[in-house]
């Protein structure tokens, strides 16, 4: 159970119903700061919608969403905007401008949101896209890319902002294994050098297992399963048991996660790196 | 039929209320937009350089097809008048009574509906793709307000481009009109000038504009309402875009008689 001093979101009965059909029945959790939620279910469970509560896409028929103890539901559109600035999200589709460029992609956070020179926005927008393996392309268009390029582009634009609460919907779809395993590697360090809060949205069990600080699963609009890896496991649920099986996800990759840093270690290091930038 | 599915039935008064309530609906919906485009279009940041890209799409773009749909406009009354008042010895009077026709209703109506065919459906087909592929959530979540940042800038260009647009349709009508009138039907081209002159007075051309402006708005925040509240994927993009286009036409012909009687007294 999280101290409620490290809680970076607070979803309190979430309940999302598009006229008769309900699809959240009433969720509650609670994401720690510097934590990586990974939230895993079948199609139809509600994921999508849940991540769209939490960047307010979506208001709550019931409920709230509580992060850094304001209820986003509650802002005005002025405050939204300003509340977003500490968010980002890489998109399933990746949702990039086709009127722009690659690189103005990655730029457009920073031009939108910064008062950075030119300059330094070519610069921090080049060094984000080479990280993914992306500068060559750009110039191009995104419809000149492919889509685990395009892909890998979305998440360039949703890092470069270096957010404190990172969205990914469905960050390793579509990519190939290898280009899968440094998106990975990717939300890791982001975790790791700036503390950021991840929620992940993920059909891909072995990012999940890699990446999870804890794994939340949904069935219909339920959260059966909230816990570490290791505890979502063992949950007594045929539904969970039978999701993780068939996804054949190989248990003992925890044991490669030993060295990892806990949320509440990189949280005081980013509330430490936070007290320093206002001073 | 069982009691289950009959009492899920619609009843015979929401039947028949069905499309008033629809309507209702569209127009609540298009006075939402159009008060939150007003709301961030007074807001900072103004971003000048997008209401530019799109004066040019929808002006620059369609001055061609506006120019000859002008001409032809203005050919075909020629002929019309012409022949209509040669019955009666009137045939004088064309160059006024084309260039009051054009100025009144032609130029703004023509062009309107030109502009809600060429750019109107490329802004609702270009928003509703924008919104189907997810590049509307991601402009929120960069803090980038979407109707600032997407439809303001479309309905200040239709705005000032329309009546810009119906004045060319104006004066190629009147030229076309004039080569037909004074080249093919051998009017006095001195008459037909002078009766343009004595004929068109300024609140013509005021009323014409008036009636272009509006449509510009009109126009453009219906094709913005429909792009941006698309749904359904590529079948749903094509449906809003012949939405925008019917509901645009419609508009502007409803909007054409309640300006029309409002600075028009006979």
């Amino acid at each position: 159970m999280l101290d409620s001093t490290d809680a970076h979101v607070v979803v309190e009965g979430l309940v999302k119903r598009y006229g008769d059909r309900t699809i959240l029945h009433g969720l509650d959790m609670t994401i720690g700061r510097a934590e990586t939620l990974v939230v895993i279910g079948g199609s139809g469970a509600g994921k999508s919608t849940l991540v769209r509560h939490l960047i307010a896409l979506e208001r709550p028929t019931a409920g709230r969403i509580v992060i850094d103890g304001t209820d986003i539901a509650s802002l005005s559109d002025v405050q939204l905007a300003k509340a977003r600035r500490r968010f980002g999200m890489v998109f399933q589709k990746y949702a990039l401008f086709d009127s722009m460029s690659v690189f103005d992609n990655v730029a457009f956070p920073l031009r939108e949101q910064t008062k950075l020179s030119e300059r330094d926005i070519r610069e921090k927008a080049m060094t984000k896209l080479k990280e993914l393996g992306v500068d060559h392309a750009a110039s191009l268009m995104p419809s000149q890319i492919s889509g685990g390029m395009a892909k890998r582009v979305g998440i360039a634009r949703a890092l470069v902002m270096e957010p404190e609460l990172l969205i990914y919907d469905e960050p390793t779809s579509g990519l190939d294994p290898v280009t899968s395993r440094t998106v990975d590697a990717l939300i890791e360090e982001m975790r790791e050098r700036f503390g950021v809060t991840s929620v992940v949205i993920t059909h891909d069990m072995v990012s999940a297992f890699d990446i999870a600080d804890r794994i939340a699963m949904l069935i219909k609009g339920r959260v059966v399963a909230l816990g570490s890896p290791a505890e979502v496991l063992a949950v007594d649920n045929a539904d969970v048991q039978g999701f993780i099986s068939s996804s054949g996800v190989d248990v003992k990759r925890f044991e490669h996660r030993g060295n990892r840093k806990t949320a509440a270690e990189l949280a005081a290091r980013a509330r430490e790196r936070k007290a320093g930038r206002a001073e | 039929m069982s009691d289950d599915e009959a009492s899920k039935r619609p009843g015979v008064l929401a039947t028949v209320f069905a499309p008033a309530k629809g309507l209702l609906e569209e127009v609540g919906t298009l006075a939402d937009l159009a008060f939150h485009a007003v709301l961030w279009g007074a807001r900072p940041p103004y971003r000048v350089s997008l209401v530019v890209t799109q004066m040019e799409f929808v002006g620059v773009q369609s001055i061609f097809l506006v120019g000859l749909v002008g001409l032809f406009t203005g050919m075909v009354f020629a002929v019309q008048t012409v022949y209509g008042f040669r019955r009666f010895g009137a045939e004088n009077m064309v160059g006024g009574v084309v260039a009051l026709t054009l100025s009144r209703e032609m130029a703004p109506v023509l062009t309107a509906i030109m502009v809600a065919a060429r750019a109107g459906s490329g802004m609702a087909a270009e928003l509703g793709n924008m919104r189907s592929s997810e590049q509307i959530d991601a402009l929120e979540t960069m803090a980038v307000n979407p109707v600032q940042y997407l439809v303001v800038p479309r309905i200040l260009a239709g705005i000032v481009m329309v009546p810009v647009l119906a004045l060319v349709f104006f004066l190629i009508g009147i030229g076309g009109s004039w080569a037909i009138g004074v080249w093919g039907m051998s009017l006095d081209p001195g008459i037909f000038a002078d009766r343009i002159k004595t004929m068109l007075v300024p609140a013509d051309l005021t009323q014409g504009l008036i009636k272009a402006l509006v449509f510009g708005f009109t126009v453009t925040l219906i094709a913005c309402r429909h792009g941006y509240y698309a749904s359904g994927g590529a079948v749903g993009v094509g449906q809003a875009t012949t939405r925008a286009v019917v509901w645009s036409v419609v508009a502007v012909f409803l909007i054409d008689y309640v300006i029309t009687s409002m600075l028009t007294t006979v």
